[in-house]
């Protein structure tokens, strides 16, 4: 698969403080790519200079293969965490401002406009000037903007901040919905659970270097420490669990009603749980069995103690 | 990839700045207090002038009536009633009775002459009463009349009679010409001051009003936080130069239609009024007609109206607008530069301070000194100063170019200056800019601001 962007042991730095430490990434075609890490670890430095705001001071960025030039900013859209929009200019004047900055003409511009007005339905916005909407209102207008020059390449920095529930779940879709058009998408975000069902691929940044990255799916596969979360339905919870005890490594359990019903973890030296199964089926009526993934969240935090603890 | 739309070929725009200078200019253009300014000013302007015009007026319609108690032999025929002020001569009374009658009748004032030996005591002893602090006129009038008798009286003792006296009255003007033949006339080094000096100070207060406008609408940008969405689409660069162009139209725009509307205002004003524009400069008016010894008043006004067409207008104006240009582009890179180090306004102050300073400076220095000797060390100096050097330069230049004016070298000298600058500048002040952006929280030190110029 191509990559739409990778860069290449990018480094910044501020003064003495530096940003980014030689971070590589590959960031494939057609696929919603996140950037993780907590406030302050360099993801907004790495995505101005992805965004030609800033640039690097080593190290170099590919867009589409080509070094990254100018002219790529028509084909790349960028929602950025510090957003706004000028208060006291009228919202249809500020959308087609923003848009031919983006190197749409007047008229293409509108006709994109208009249909994506009639989609979020806010036809009436147009003549409003910016300083009477809401803030959720506001956001939905950069979004237009955002993605308005259908680039190859978007770009959302912490897009569901300021939206209520309702209107993230819209934006959510609409990001997966361009991704199915072909989009590739790099989410950066520091709230990991809206990662777990968006990105196909993540990397984590921490303290300006790059410590993790990958298939999440491959990931967490690593990060899995083949735990199984055990349901069971028994006569003697007691005897069985004695049992596991011996055979297996049992983390914990519990049991309910009487003994009859019982929970557990184990854990298994391999991924293969035939053995375990069998064994569970024989004795008992296997209500659940599972096996326990690491979120994004735990494998984030994981990973950061122990680099942490490496230093 | 599938468009939602067809395939559009984005044609970059190579330069985007015509859009962002048609933003800017709009914006500025449409901004409420910018409109209110723009009509109310003129007639704000127009409103002062018709009002100080109507008050003079009013003023000279007002006339002066002063009792004159005279007990001595001298100053009999001195107090003759003239348009502004009457005399009437009181007799055969006590002071007391005289000053009961002036306030009983109403006049303005009484004055009292008493009895002496010399003409000297008797002035001394004169005495003016008045219901309160006397107008300054008047009392200039009547001390004028006293001096005049006395010096009179000094010069007879010395043998001059007043006939000759008379004659040493007459007005005296020196005529001046330069090597080549020209004539000077002073009212011309008058009007070139006028000229140059109003170039310097327009240029001054065209950089503090839109300089202040652009660094207001970069701290505005700012904190409304669409800077981040606007720069992932131009460079700063581009964004930075669009604004100040574009505020700088919106800025002409403005010049031009005040200047324009109070024109009209004006002329309108002195027809509905019936205000005669020469009642403003009437001092200068009652100069020529009370000099009838001085025969070359016709010659005079000819002279200054030839001196108008001989200026170098087309020279100054190319200049003032190569001044101008520069010099504003100068100012107003460092004013974006600051409203981008800062978050809001009150953080300017300790910026801006540092950059009125020069500008201070370049009027204080042309007015006190450059007028005086345009060539002179001081006058060099500052016109060769490149933030100095747009306000004075232009006080010199109505002198002219070459022989008698600005040396050539000087100028071609101040103006590589100006522009080397120009380029330092804001080259600098776009480093700042780029990095200010896009930083939030406190207030930059000097010292920061150097270390963003070399990242």
């Amino acid at each position: 698969m191509n990559n739409i962007l990778v860069t290449n042991k990018v480094t910044k730095q501020f003064g003495e403080y530096t940003a980014l430490d030689n971070i590589s990434l590959e960031i494939p075609e057609h696929s919603i790519y996140g950037l993780l890490g907590p406030n302050g670890a360099g993801k907004t430095t790495l995505l101005r200079i992805i965004n030609q705001i800033t640039y690097p001071d080593k190290g170099e960025v590919l867009f589409d293969g080509e070094l990254l030039k100018p002219d790529h900013i028509a084909s790349i859209g960028y929602l950025p965490e510090e957003r706004g929009l000028y208060k006291s200019m009228k919202v249809g004047e500020q959308v087609l401002y923003l848009a031919q900055l983006k190197g749409l003409s007047k008229h293409e511009a509108k006709k994109r406009l208009k249909y994506w007005f009639e989609k979020f339905q806010i036809g009436d916005w147009w003549n409003k000037k910016v300083q009477e909407l809401s803030k959720g209102m506001a956001q939905k207008i950069q979004f237009i903007v955002t993605v308005l020059h259908e680039p190859k390449l978007l770009i959302f920095d912490e897009p569901f901040s300021g939206f209520d529930p309702i209107n993230a779940d819209i934006i959510k879709d609409e990001i997966i919905n361009l991704k199915n058009k072909g989009a590739s998408i790099i989410f950066s975000t520091h709230r990991m659970e809206s990662v777990e069902e968006l990105c196909e691929y993540i990397a984590l940044i921490h303290q300006s270097e790059k410590i993790l990255d990958g298939k999440l799916a491959d990931i967490k596969r690593e990060y899995k420490k083949n735990i199984f979360d055990v349901g069971l339905e028994v006569e003697n919870g007691e005897g069985l669990l004695q049992e596991l005890t011996t055979k297996f490594n049992l983390i914990s359990s519990n049991s309910l009603r009487n003994d009859t019903q019982l929970n557990c973890k184990v854990q298994l030296p391999t991924g293969d749980s035939r053995e375990l199964l069998a064994f569970l089926s024989n004795k008992a009526i296997v209500k659940q069995f599972v096996e326990t993934i690491p979120s994004a969240n735990e494998i984030f935090i994981r990973t950061v103690q122990s680099k942490d603890a490496h230093e | 990839m599938r468009f939602l739309f067809e395939p559009y070929k984005a044609k970059m725009p190579m330069n985007k700045l015509p859009l962002i200078i048609k933003r800017e200019y709009l914006a500025k253009v449409r901004n409420k207090s910018f409109v209110i300014m723009t009509i109310l000013s003129p007639i704000l302007m127009v409103g002062m002038v018709v009002l100080i015009a109507y008050l003079a007026k009013i003023n000279d319609n007002e006339r002066h009536i002063i009792g004159v108690f005279n007990e001595s032999q001298y100053f009999i025929n001195d107090f003759q009633s003239t348009p502004s002020t009457s005399y009437v001569h009181f007799k055969d009374l006590t002071l007391e009775q005289a000053k009961d009658s002036i306030v009983g009748i109403g006049y303005y004032g009484l004055l009292y002459i008493p009895e002496g030996d010399t003409m000297e005591e008797v002035a001394q002893n004169a005495f003016f009463y008045c219901k309160d602090a006397p107008n300054a006129g008047v009392t200039n009038n009547l001390e004028e009349i006293f001096q005049d008798r006395l010096r009179e009286l000094k010069l007879r003792d010395l043998g001059v009679s007043t006939e000759e006296y008379a004659s040493i009255r007459e007005n005296f003007e020196i005529h001046t010409s330069t090597f080549k033949g020209q004539q000077n006339l002073k009212e011309i080094n008058l009007l070139k001051i006028i000229i140059g000096g109003g170039f310097g100070y327009l240029i001054m207060m065209f950089i503090i009003i839109y300089g202040g406008f652009v660094m207001r609408s970069v701290i505005e940008e700012k904190t409304s936080r669409i800077i981040e969405v606007i720069i992932s689409s131009v460079k700063p660069f581009q964004l930075m130069m669009g604004k100040i162009i574009g505020t700088s139209m919106a800025g002409i725009t403005q010049f031009i239609i005040w200047i324009i509307s109070a024109t009209i205002l004006l002329f309108i004003a002195f027809l509905f009024f019936d205000i005669d524009p020469s009642s403003l400069n009437k001092g200068a008016d009652l100069a020529a007609n009370m000099s009838p010894g001085m025969p070359n008043v016709d010659q005079t006004m000819q002279a200054i109206a030839q001196e108008i067409f001989n200026i170098p207008w087309l020279m100054l104006i190319t200049f003032f607008i190569i001044y101008f240009l520069l010099g504003y582009l100068i100012y107003s890179s460092i004013y974006a530069a600051i409203g981008a180090a800062v978050d809001n306004e009150t953080d300017t102050q300790q910026f801006i301070f540092p950059i009125i300073l020069p500008l201070m400076l370049a009027i204080y220095v042309g007015f006190f000194s450059v007028f005086n000797n345009p060539h002179g060390p001081i006058a060099v100096g500052f016109s060769l100063f490149p933030l100095t050097s747009p306000i004075v330069m232009l006080m010199r230049l109505p002198g002219g170019i070459g022989e008698g004016g600005v040396p050539i070298w000087e100028l071609v000298t101040s103006i590589l200056l100006l522009i080397i600058t120009f380029i330092g500048i804001v080259w600098l002040a776009a480093k700042i800019y780029r990095v200010g952006i896009l930083t939030y929280g406190k207030k930059p030190s000097y010292k920061e601001l150097f270390k963003w110029i070399k990242y």
